[in-house]
């Protein structure tokens, strides 16, 4: 079976097969901007904790940690019941269009964005909020300082939610639906021919959202490398 | 290009294209069985639908219980599925605006080549499924509240079984789609009720077959209903009713008979 599976991935790849460049296109649509959004969100949410003292700090950071383990099948049902036209936002008709799985996206990869800068943030905080201190440097300054110190953390971070967001087939089911040409990214695709019992075609799949993986992660360890090399690190 | 106006660039390219798919014109959305899409069947018919009407049709194929409540829900112009009786009540309260009888063809049950409890060639289902009982073999159900698990479900009543008391011994539910479900069932050995159509296009049959066929209850009727506009103000029921009138037509429904997978013919059309 895998070896057949792999055959039909490089068949699928070398044919240039327009349903799976429709499929693989859209799931990178939707997660590269569910992620653009989430990191737009989670890494002022998670600096905002790190640096700030107030109280309930730690009921808030237990909670942003908890959700980082929110079950895509629930953050599914909920946006469905919010986007369904019965539901409170089902006037703007967003339920089963890419929209929707945008939102569902986010809903999941945020907190994971958020409570992964928040411990990056907060480690170099604690480091060095003395030093800065007593050399009289705001606080705007030491955020960005943060930032361009822990650059190469937050890039991992941001890895992260792309992984969560590219694998993740639950959520993106209830509130797109898989439907042809509209809805279907990789993930639901698998999921769909799995349950037509055509299991090389749905591990075939499988391997290429794999090789997506791959050349995302290769691609940033190159420019990491690269950055090493001619010492902006 | 400077760092930002990739950005930018970037941005647009990835939200252009998500943002017009939110305006299609004339697009419906059906509220369908698995049964229907698994099968190929939608594949077959959808790009002559386009072409007759200008419709796109978008199908969220789910199962039937699950259909009619997205359906109740409003999250639907059409639903197209497979349990008269809950397609009935759905019109009586309201939900839906009115039934037809769109296609049919017939359940069977498959399970392993070693029939272990011997009901190969029956036509009985009440007895085969006795025999499953009596010789402690393997059944696994949908559990799923779909169509075909509403009609096993009436079947084992008629044999005067109760499978819910043996639930996780012999009697294995998965909660599941019939694909996911056959999967389990080809993996355990397990016998397993399934319609005719999903089991033809089924592509994980390993040793099984089909043992029992042929019962007159094993008749499985599919039916289509616009959702009311009056109880969801937001179907699109004009479209939803030349998609049903479409199907309804007789070049509609002889378009579902041509549908073939391996020589067979998976739905028989049988509009009034």
């Amino acid at each position: 079976m895998p070896d057949s599976a792999f055959l039909e991935a490089f068949g699928l790849i070398a044919t240039a097969n327009a349903d799976l460049y429709e499929i693989l296109w859209l799931s990178v649509q939707v997660s590269i901007t569910a992620l653009l959004i989430s990191v737009f969100l989670g890494f002022p949410i998670g600096t905002t904790l790190a640096i700030l003292d107030f109280r309930g700090k730690n009921l808030c950071t237990t909670l942003l940690n908890a959700l980082m383990g929110l079950p895509p099948v629930v953050v599914g049902l909920l946006v469905y019941l919010a986007l369904s036209r019965s539901g409170p936002f089902g006037v703007l008709g967003l339920l089963y269009t890419p929209t929707a799985m945008v939102i569902a996206q986010v809903v999941l990869i945020t907190p994971i964005i958020a409570a992964l800068t928040y411990q990056v943030m907060d480690d170099l905080h604690r480091e060095y909020r003395e030093l800065f201190l007593s050399l009289n440097i705001q606080l705007p300054k030491a955020i960005s300082t943060y930032l361009w110190d822990a650059r190469y953390s937050l890039i991992t971070t941001v890895l992260a939610g792309f992984g969560r967001a590219i694998s993740e087939v639950g959520a993106v089911m209830i509130v797109g639906g898989n439907i042809d040409h509209l809805t279907r990214v990789m993930t639901t695709a698998i999921a769909l021919e799995t349950s037509k019992g055509e299991l090389a075609i749905a591990l075939a799949l499988g391997v290429v959202l794999l090789t997506l993986a791959l050349i995302v992660n290769g691609l940033v360890t190159a420019v990491r490398t690269r950055a090493r090399k001619y010492g902006y690190t | 290009m400077t760092l930002k106006e990739t950005l930018r660039t970037i941005s647009i390219a990835l939200f252009i294209p998500l943002g017009s798919t939110l305006a299609v014109a004339d697009s419906i959305i059906v509220q369908s069985t698995t049964s229907t899409k698994n099968s190929g069947l939608y594949d077959h018919i959808l790009p002559i639908v386009k072409e007759d009407t200008g419709i796109t049709v978008n199908v969220v194929a789910v199962g039937t219980g699950q259909a009619i409540k997205n359906a109740q829900r409003c999250d639907g112009d059409v639903l197209l599925v497979h349990a008269k009786s809950s397609e009935e009540k759905f019109v009586a309260q309201g939900f839906g605006i009115k039934r037809s009888d769109l296609m049919y063809n017939d359940f069977v049950i498959v399970g392993p080549n070693n029939d272990p409890a011997r009901i190969q060639g029956s036509k009985d289902v009440s007895k085969s499924l006795s025999a499953i009982v009596s010789n402690r073999a393997l059944f696994v159900s949908r559990g799923d509240d779909s169509g075909t698990h509403k009609a096993e479900l009436r079947l084992w009543q008629a044999s005067g079984i109760d499978p819910a008391s043996a639930s996780g011994s012999w009697y294995r539910e998965t909660g599941s789609g019939m694909g996911a479900t056959l999967n389990t069932a080809v993996g355990m050995g397990a016998y397993a009720m399934t319609d005719r159509a999903t089991w033809i296009k089924f592509g994980n049959k390993g040793d099984f077959k089909i043992h029992v066929e042929g019962d007159t209850r094993l008749f499985n009727q599919y039916g289509v209903i616009l959702v009311n506009p009056k109880n969801c103000p937001n179907v699109k029921s004009s479209a939803g009713q030349q998609f049903i009138d479409w199907l309804l037509s007789d070049r509609g429904q002889s378009i579902i008979g041509s549908y073939q997978v391996n020589g067979k013919q998976l739905f028989f059309p049988n509009a009034n």
